[in-house]
């Protein structure tokens, strides 16, 4: 591989994580879990995650993927694919003209390949800044796509989710996406694929209730909210404030529905070794 | 049919304690009905129903959610609402109609899954999720009937359908109108609009593809006259279920992924770089 295109790659995507509203362009609010008012350059240091109290910030989808890519192994796929307003719902378009200018992105997930400690892998990420990284038809579609493309070539998938739930503005159609994507991946399954999700803060409705649960292995940030109701739902139905730490990562660990927490800072290591375990060669040289 | 209905209309005749459920149906349509019950995980749901039986002498698996009519029976079904183990017992049975070969046929009418402490506590996101994976990939066939309520995935959960059906007054959609305009519009009171631009009406759906037919209703609702909507609804099954028969297993497993993989793809478009 010639090391002008593999700079140039990487270059691209360092870029893409600045204009998407990304890392060192973003301000640097107080903790909204401590409190603690840290200096950007610090927080960037620690990948984004509060240095007094652990908390994990929110990152932008190209931000996540220069933490777990290679360096300049980064391939986007499917760039373009975006809403086309089906139910012409009343505002919308305007609304997802914003959210693409604020943070350059066509959707709420990019999807790519790229390669982990030297082992080729299909990767999505959603983004929580563009519409709370809700499932619309597009969103469903890039994962769709992707998981077929590692399945045509044999690839491994990991899913990063962040989502607010299904696509209000696009209906019924954004909960139909739910079967597809779940569908694709039953495919890919049944056909030996390894799938990885991973769910980061917060993750919610239709996207729990379909493709971010179906993993092969399951793993969550630290403190990541996971549920199908989100928490204000629940205290509603049972007219009352719901338990201190209910949903997060940890009680979902508790409860079975996860493998692993794991920080930030190990998600890379974690991922490149569950590859491992799964590649024929095993930990020999390559 | 009733094609001057407003949406909010339909939606409330579609939430009518009287309009047929997924019990009378199954009395109505099916002779030998054994109920199966509990997910042999941690109980029994009654929210969800679902059996074996004989639907003009051919065995199927029959699953739905179930509604009561009395205050008494809508707190012993949770107003329709089911738990993790409602879904994992639909699991259960769509195994079991695979491995014995046998059609599903399911009846959906819910609000949605129930979004309590405890059935978060018990996983109802993984339990949805499972029932789409394990629907999409069943080799028998399955016919799903959209028969009041189709609220979120809760009601997706029963409806990965070969062929999906609807009575003309049902409803189908993303969210209960009323939490659609909680979470848009931060204002549960103003439902009645939501109806208007959520296109949740079988016409609605029948035109962006996610429905296959619509099955008609007596003037005044279904509930008016059940005997009339059990023919029609008898006969809106056997018709998609008859060609269905004469595919092998993989067929039936492509064209079931086949048909839900183009659902929204008018919803996509190329943007420009
Ligand atoms: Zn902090």
């Amino acid at each position: 591989m010639s090391n002008v295109f593999t700079r140039r790659r990487e270059k691209l995507l360092a870029l893409k994580s600045l204009r998407s509203g990304g890392p060192r362009s973003a301000p640097a609010p107080a903790c909204p879990a401590c409190g603690a008012e840290v200096p950007r350059g610090e927080l960037h240091k620690n990948l984004y995650v509060c240095p007094r109290c652990g908390h994990h910030h929110a990152v932008s989808a190209y931000y996540r993927l220069s933490l777990v890519l290679d360096p300049g192994t980064f391939r986007e796929l499917d760039e373009r694919l975006a809403s086309a307003d089906p139910l012409a719902f009343p505002g919308y378009a305007g609304k997802l003209a914003d959210a693409g200018r604020r943070t350059g992105l066509s959707e709420a997930v990019v999807t790519a390949t790229g390669r982990i400690e030297g082992r080729r892998t299909a990767v999505g990420v959603l983004d929580s800044r563009f519409f709370m990284g809700s499932m619309s038809a597009a969103v469903g579609e890039k994962i769709t796509r992707l998981v077929e493309y590692a399945e045509k070539n044999r690839l491994p998938l990991i899913l990063f989710s962040a989502s607010g739930g299904a696509r209000m503005q696009e209906g019924i159609l954004s909960l139909m996406q739910m079967a597809k994507t779940a569908a694709a991946l039953e495919h890919f399954s049944a056909a030996g694929g390894l799938y990885i999700s991973v769910f980061t803060h917060p993750t919610t409705g239709g996207v729990t209730a379909s493709f971010a649960s179906l993993g092969d292995y399951m793993l969550a940030e630290p403190e990541a909210l996971v549920g199908f109701a989100g928490p204000r739902v629940v205290e509603q139905t049972i007219g009352q404030p719901v338990p201190e730490g209910f949903q997060s990562a940890e009680y979902q660990l508790d409860h079975g529905f996860l493998d692993a927490v794991v920080p930030r800072r190990e998600l890379r290591a974690t991922l490149s070794r569950l590859l491992r375990l799964h590649d024929p060669k095993g930990g020999r040289d390559r | 049919m009733n094609q001057t209905l407003t949406p909010v209309q339909r939606v409330a005749l579609a939430r009518n304690p009287q309009r047929p459920g997924t019990a009378d149906f199954i009395s109505a349509l099916f002779t030998d009905f054994f109920e199966l019950r509990g997910d042999r995980h941690f109980g029994e749901d009654p929210s969800i129903l679902g059996g074996v039986a004989l639907y003009h002498g051919q065995p199927v698996t029959v699953i739905g959610h179930r509604k009561g009519r009395t205050l008494e029976e809508n707190l012993k079904f949770n107003f329709g609402m089911p738990s993790p183990e409602g879904y994992r017992k639909a699991q259960r049975l769509m195994e079991q109609a695979e491995k014995f070969r046998r059609p599903v046929i399911t009846f959906i009418d819910t609000p949605g899954a129930y979004p309590g402490l405890e059935a978060e506590a018990r996983g109802q996101g993984e339990a949805i999720a499972r029932c789409l994976s394990i629907l999409s990939a069943l080799t028998v066939p399955v016919i799903s009937v959209v028969t009041g309520e189709g609220g979120s995935g809760g009601a997706l959960a029963l409806g990965v359908g070969n062929s999906v059906l609807m009575l003309e007054n049902a409803v189908y959609s993303v969210l209960s109108p009323e939490g659609f305009a909680a979470i848009l519009w931060k204002d549960a009171s103003r439902s009645n609009e939501a109806c208007d631009v959520m296109k949740l009406t079988a016409a609605d759906l029948l035109e962006l593809g996610v429905i296959d037919e619509i099955i008609p209703e007596p003037e005044g609702g279904a509930h008016t006259a059940p005997g009339a909507v059990f023919t029609a609804v008898d006969d809106a099954i056997s018709r998609s279920l008859a060609p269905l028969l004469k595919l092998s297993g993989s067929a039936l497993a492509r064209q079931r992924y086949k048909k839900f993989r183009a659902m929204g793809n008018q919803a996509i478009r190329r943007d420009r770089g």
